[in-house]
């Protein structure tokens, strides 16, 4: 990937975050963050090819510290969101909609 | 087709999953399966990892994996309502830490095998520096929110703040410059990790909704960054995602507290006193009531509007806001909950907590939506929340000047439950407390609401 399309993929995807964040109601602020926190934990997959190359011992250590750390923050943040989502609940579950949730 | 395009392919779906979940996580109907997406976006994308050629040894990774994610279920099942900020805090510090690492790890491999293009080792540096302050920096917020520590006392700060990014800058460009030089990389990561510290040191409770959701952004960011020196699309694409998202929270959250970025992370803290003197406020004019009294009222009031605080978590009182929000129901009044944008300890907490007490979403209402319906209420009860409700914020030139508030002194009566008179985090009297429609009911905010439930029943 040449640095020019790697930076257009970046700035692209900024403006797409931007778009799909900025109409969230307040209500959802906590588990957005922790949903979103999670995904930025996708870390874990330089970790992963970075740790299974075995180029040096010092850059697998330091690659297996990593995949330790960012599977922690994929694990931990999605469970947690989905606890708290769990527990968000509308006043009357009308039958239409019952059935997605 | 090779493992290459598999790898590819699996990337663009997990790519699409990613944008999905965070499209879902924007409903409360779809936001269950926004938040499922997201995960399986994951799976899938570790899965086609696996897959890379370039992996030779398949057991170290295993260990990493299955210790990442025992800490993590442990600590997701655990964590209390009330905890979350920390939990997203120490989280954050994780991904941040980790991407530092990743990058080191790819940037030293790829210098190794002679590749240290500007690519290369400009994103390492960014990954480096970025990285780094969001570990620190999520661990002191971490600390700090779990009151276990208060930070270091930073003295001239923003001096100290200044000078250690200018260091870093310095650094980053030896970096560039010379990118075989691995002491150049560590001595970044190491003044990033200082900086971190003096950065979030000073900053006080109230602002922390602001530093959470920056710290959010960094760890996205930094996950783009280590994907710039890994040439991972994936990496750049889910890494910006998150980045923008927490730059719009804490857009959100700096509005909602009328502060600037720079104000809370370069200021002295919001300005306090301001010239108003308690004394002089309150002086015979604070009107205290009783349970009993209370009930009293809210057995006839047909609409009553309950504006919740940081406090009533700390006084763990939101089932028993659940308890008196029922028997209102039952007795023919309508009752909502207004809440501010940064109620609670980071954005949208409150209404976790509320959700957690079986609270309905649908009754609580978001600041601008409910300011209008005050004029209609006959009680608003304020429980556990003072600065953004003290009317001093309408003032041109007073220290909260601008900051906006919930109205409630627009509501027929408004009832205080607080423990006394004593300021929020700005420091700086309430002008509510004295007003003529307002009453004070001291107490601890759990017992008060027991005792007004159990009054309104016997009414």
């Amino acid at each position: 990937m040449s640095p020019i399309v790697a930076l257009t993929l970046f700035v692209i995807a900024v403006f797409l975050g931007v778009e799909l964040i900025t109409k969230v109601p307040p209500t959802l602020h906590t588990p957005l963050m922790s949903g979103s926190n999670a995904i930025s934990g996708i870390t874990l997959v330089g970790a992963l090819v970075s740790s299974g190359t075995e180029y040096s011992t010092l850059t697998t250590i330091l690659a297996v510290v990593a995949v330790a750390l960012a599977t922690t923050n994929v694990v931990g943040g999605f469970l947690v969101t989905n606890r708290m989502l769990a527990m968000f609940r509308p006043k009357t579950p009308s039958k239409r909609e019952g059935g997605d949730s | 087709m090779s493992s290459d395009d598999v790898i590819g392919i699996g990337y663009l779906v997990a790519a699409a999953l990613f944008i999905l979940g965070l499209k879902g996580l924007g409903k409360p109907r779809t936001a269950v399966r926004g938040n499922q997406l997201g995960a399986l976006g994951m799976f899938v994308a570790v899965l086609v990892t696996l897959l890379d050629r370039d992996i030779v040894s398949y057991w170290q990774l295993a260990i990493g994996m299955a210790i990442g994610a025992a800490v993590g279920v442990l600590l997701a099942l655990r964590v209390e309502m009330t905890s979350m900020p920390q939990l997203v805090a120490l989280f954050n510090g994780f991904g941040g830490l980790a991407s530092v690492l990743v990058g080191a790890a790819s940037f030293f491999e790829a210098v190794g095998r002679g590749n240290d293009d500007l690519q290369v080792s400009l994103a390492a540096a960014l990954t480096a520096w970025i990285g780094a302050v969001t570990f620190t920096g999520s661990l002191i917020a971490f600390t700090k929110l779990q009151e276990v520590w208060d930070g270091l006392p930073i003295p001239a700060a923003r001096i100290v703040n200044i000078t250690l990014s200018v260091a870093a800058l310095g650094l980053a460009i030896a970096v560039v410059a010379q990118p075989d030089q691995r002491l150049w990389f560590w001595l970044l990561v190491a003044v990033a990790a200082v900086s971190g510290v003096t950065l979030t040191s000073p900053i006080g409770g109230a602002d922390m909704p602001v530093v959470i959701a920056l710290l959010n952004s960094f760890s996205g960011l930094a996950a783009a960054a280590a994907g710039f020196v890994l040439d991972n699309a994936l990496l750049i694409i889910a890494g910006a995602l998150v980045g923008a998202s927490g730059l719009i929270l804490t857009a959100i959250m700096t509005k909602a507290m009328n502060r600037t970025l720079i104000d809370v992370l370069f200021g002295d803290g919001p300005a306090s006193g301001g010239g108003l003197d308690a004394d002089e406020v309150y002086a015979g004019k604070v009107t205290s009531t009783s349970a009993d009294e209370v009930a009293m009222l809210l057995d006839t009031a047909e609409r009553v509007v309950i504006v919740p605080g940081y406090g009533l978590a700390v006084a763990q009182a939101q089932h028993a806001v659940r308890d008196l929000t029922k028997a209102l129901e039952a007795n023919g009044s309508e009752v909502v909950f207004g809440i501010h944008p940064v109620a609670g300890r980071m954005p949208g907490h409150m209404n976790v907590l509320l959700a957690e007490a079986e609270i309905s979403y649908d009754a609580l209402v978001e600041m601008d939506m409910v300011n209008p319906t005050f004029e209609q209420t006959d009680v608003a009860i304020v429980l556990g929340a003072n600065d953004v409700v003290n009317p001093v914020a309408r003032e041109p030139d007073g220290p909260i000047a601008g900051m906006p508030i919930l109205d409630v002194d627009n509501a027929r009566v408004v009832v205080v439950i607080k423990r006394s008179l004593s300021p929020g985090f700005a420091g700086i009297p309430n002008p509510l407390f004295a007003a003529d429609n307002a009453m004070m009911l001291f107490g601890d905010g759990k017992a008060a609401v027991v005792e007004i439930t159990k009054a309104l029943a016997e009414v």
